[in-house]
């Protein structure tokens, strides 16, 4: 069973950080990413630019329509994802509770609907 | 059954019905055929097969195809059932139903539903929510176990006390559901009430030993040991103070009082531990007079240390009151009014009231008591509150009078 893992966090207080406590938490997801490949749980996951780089596209009547920004203002964003291998949701869950910004910023996890299915 | 149902197939919603069908089954063919040699190996195998039929007819696929006939291969007689699986089966619904990736209202539900069989009109009368309401609830959670994968299994050791505590949760709720009886027909929360017990006790011989379970346990029987005696005729409220204490159930605190007595020498110290030593110290008083307040006025210290919330503080302010005098539980409960936590709350100015009453402030008192009443939303207590205000009125206008002081 495959879950997706969205990872959501205050973008304003991530700004706030300084260099040695963000090179801090890189290091700790570079560790954690390191694990679940080792454990065979990885199938995949980035990070993502802020949302201030998003654009949000529609296709109305048959026309494009083009906006700058995510389709809803939140108070935390999405910051990043990872796809998971699990047996089920304890597991994914026991995965999810690892992840670095599970400490300060909130960590969703949806099963993917299995293909067939 | 439906424990090992699901168990076996891993879909709760199919194992209902399944466990159903067997059940018309076996009126059908036992008379007939006669009984088979393991009537429930019978029933649970039947079950199991009406669950791969459906899923058989379900998929069209390959690779769920293997994971059906690797249900469907186990014969009858492989289907383990001692005792121990049994209870093994029945802990690991409990816990899926109590599983924290569901909403507490859902989690309650559900329990009620699949491990104490009530149906779902029961259960939506019970919550006083609507039969479609409770319906949707149900198919949502089913939904979500089978789409989120919950596992049907019990928590890893270093889990265990912290998901053992969502589910004496889920049993303290579906308990004070029925035993507030502010609304609704009494019958029908009476049942909840049961049904929180015999989870409890379900509970404590499937964990044995367990403190904070016994004193869960305990903390339910000691309160419900006052059912009869704490609504008179037209379920009009009786307070603790006025109750008939020959009414209460002696069966029920004899119990309950040395289950608590254990898990207190187990170092239970939890909440509801708490709470039961609260319910166990009026219980120990042959009259209402005989109450060790002082003692309870301890035991809500303690209480309000453990999850501070200012209903605590309004029982403690109470219990003070009656400890040692009215004026300083009054002192008390204005400062917990001043710091506005518990502004609409109808019980903090009906405490203040009876306190007042007590002094012999019959017009304070009646401006309290009309406060309450201006706040509280069920009918019994609406009731007991116009009927003090009355009270406190009449001695007023009669002091008023120059008749009494």
């Amino acid at each position: 069973m495959e879950y997706l893992i969205l990872i959501y966090g205050s973008e304003a207080q991530e700004a706030k950080m300084s260099q040695a406590e963000l090179g801090a938490i890189y290091q700790e997801y570079a560790g954690f990413t390191k694990s679940i490949h080792q454990s065979g749980n990885h199938r995949g996951g980035h990070q993502l630019q802020p949302v201030s780089t998003a654009t949000t596209v529609r296709m109305r009547d048959g026309k494009r329509v083009v906006t700058d920004g995510p389709f809803a203002e939140t108070r935390e964003q999405l910051g990043g994802f990872y796809l998971i291998q699990a047996k089920d949701l304890d597991e994914a869950l026991g995965i999810a509770e690892r992840i670095p910004s599970a400490r300060w910023g909130s960590i969703e996890v949806r099963p993917v609907v299995p293909p067939h299915s | 059954m439906l424990a090992t149902t699901v168990r076996l197939t891993g879909d709760f919603d199919l194992s209902e019905e399944a466990v159903q069908d067997a059940f018309v089954a076996a009126l059908e063919q036992w008379p007939r055929d006669g009984a088979p040699a393991s009537p429930y190996a019978w029933l649970v195998s039947t079950a199991r097969n009406r669950v791969v039929d459906q899923l058989r007819r379900r998929s069209r696929f390959a690779e769920k195809r293997t994971e059906i006939e690797q249900i469907a291969v186990l014969e009858p007689s492989e289907i383990e059932l001692s005792d121990a699986v049994m209870v093994d089966d029945q802990l690991r619904l409990i816990f899926t139903c109590c599983h924290p990736a569901l909403a507490v209202e859902a989690q309650v539900a559900l329990t009620l539903r699949t491990v104490c069989g009530l149906s779902t009109e029961e259960i939506a009368r019970g919550f006083l929510v609507p039969v479609a309401t409770m319906a949707q609830r149900l198919v949502r959670v089913k939904r979500k176990i089978r789409d989120a994968r919950l596992p049907f299994a019990m928590p890893p050791r270093e889990k265990l006390a912290e998901r053992l505590d969502g589910v004496m949760l889920v049993v303290y709720l579906v308990f004070t559901e029925g035993y507030a009886a502010t609304s609704g027909k009494r019958w029908l929360r009476r049942q909840l009430s049961d049904e929180a017990i015999r989870l409890g006790r379900l509970l404590c011989e499937l964990v044995p030993q367990n403190p904070e379970l016994r004193a869960l346990l305990a903390l339910m029987l000691l309160h419900d040991s006052r059912r009869m005696a704490r609504t008179g005729q037209d379920d009009e409220i009786v307070t603790l103070e006025e109750q008939d204490r020959e009414l209460w159930d002696r069966r029920q605190i004899a119990e309950g009082v040395p289950l608590l007595e254990a898990a207190l020498r187990q170092d239970a110290s939890g909440q509801y531990a708490l709470q039961a030593a609260i319910a166990a110290a009026h219980a120990r008083a042959a009259r209402a007079e005989d109450t060790d307040w002082a003692q309870i006025a301890r035991l809500y210290e303690a209480l309000l240390q453990k999850q501070p919330s200012p209903v605590v503080e309004l029982n403690r302010a109470a219990a003070i009151a009656m400890a040692e005098s009215p004026s300083t539980g009054l002192a008390l409960m204005d400062a917990l009014e001043a710091k506005g936590e518990l502004a609409g709350y109808y019980l903090l100015p009906a405490a203040r009231a009876d306190l007042l009453r007590r002094q012999s402030r019959w017009r304070e008192a009646a401006e309290a008591y009309g406060q309450a009443l201006k706040l509280v939303t069920n009918d019994p207590e609406r009731r007991y509150l116009s009927r003090r205000l009355a009270e406190v009125e009449g001695l007023q206008s009669a002091s008023g009078a120059g008749i009494i002081h």
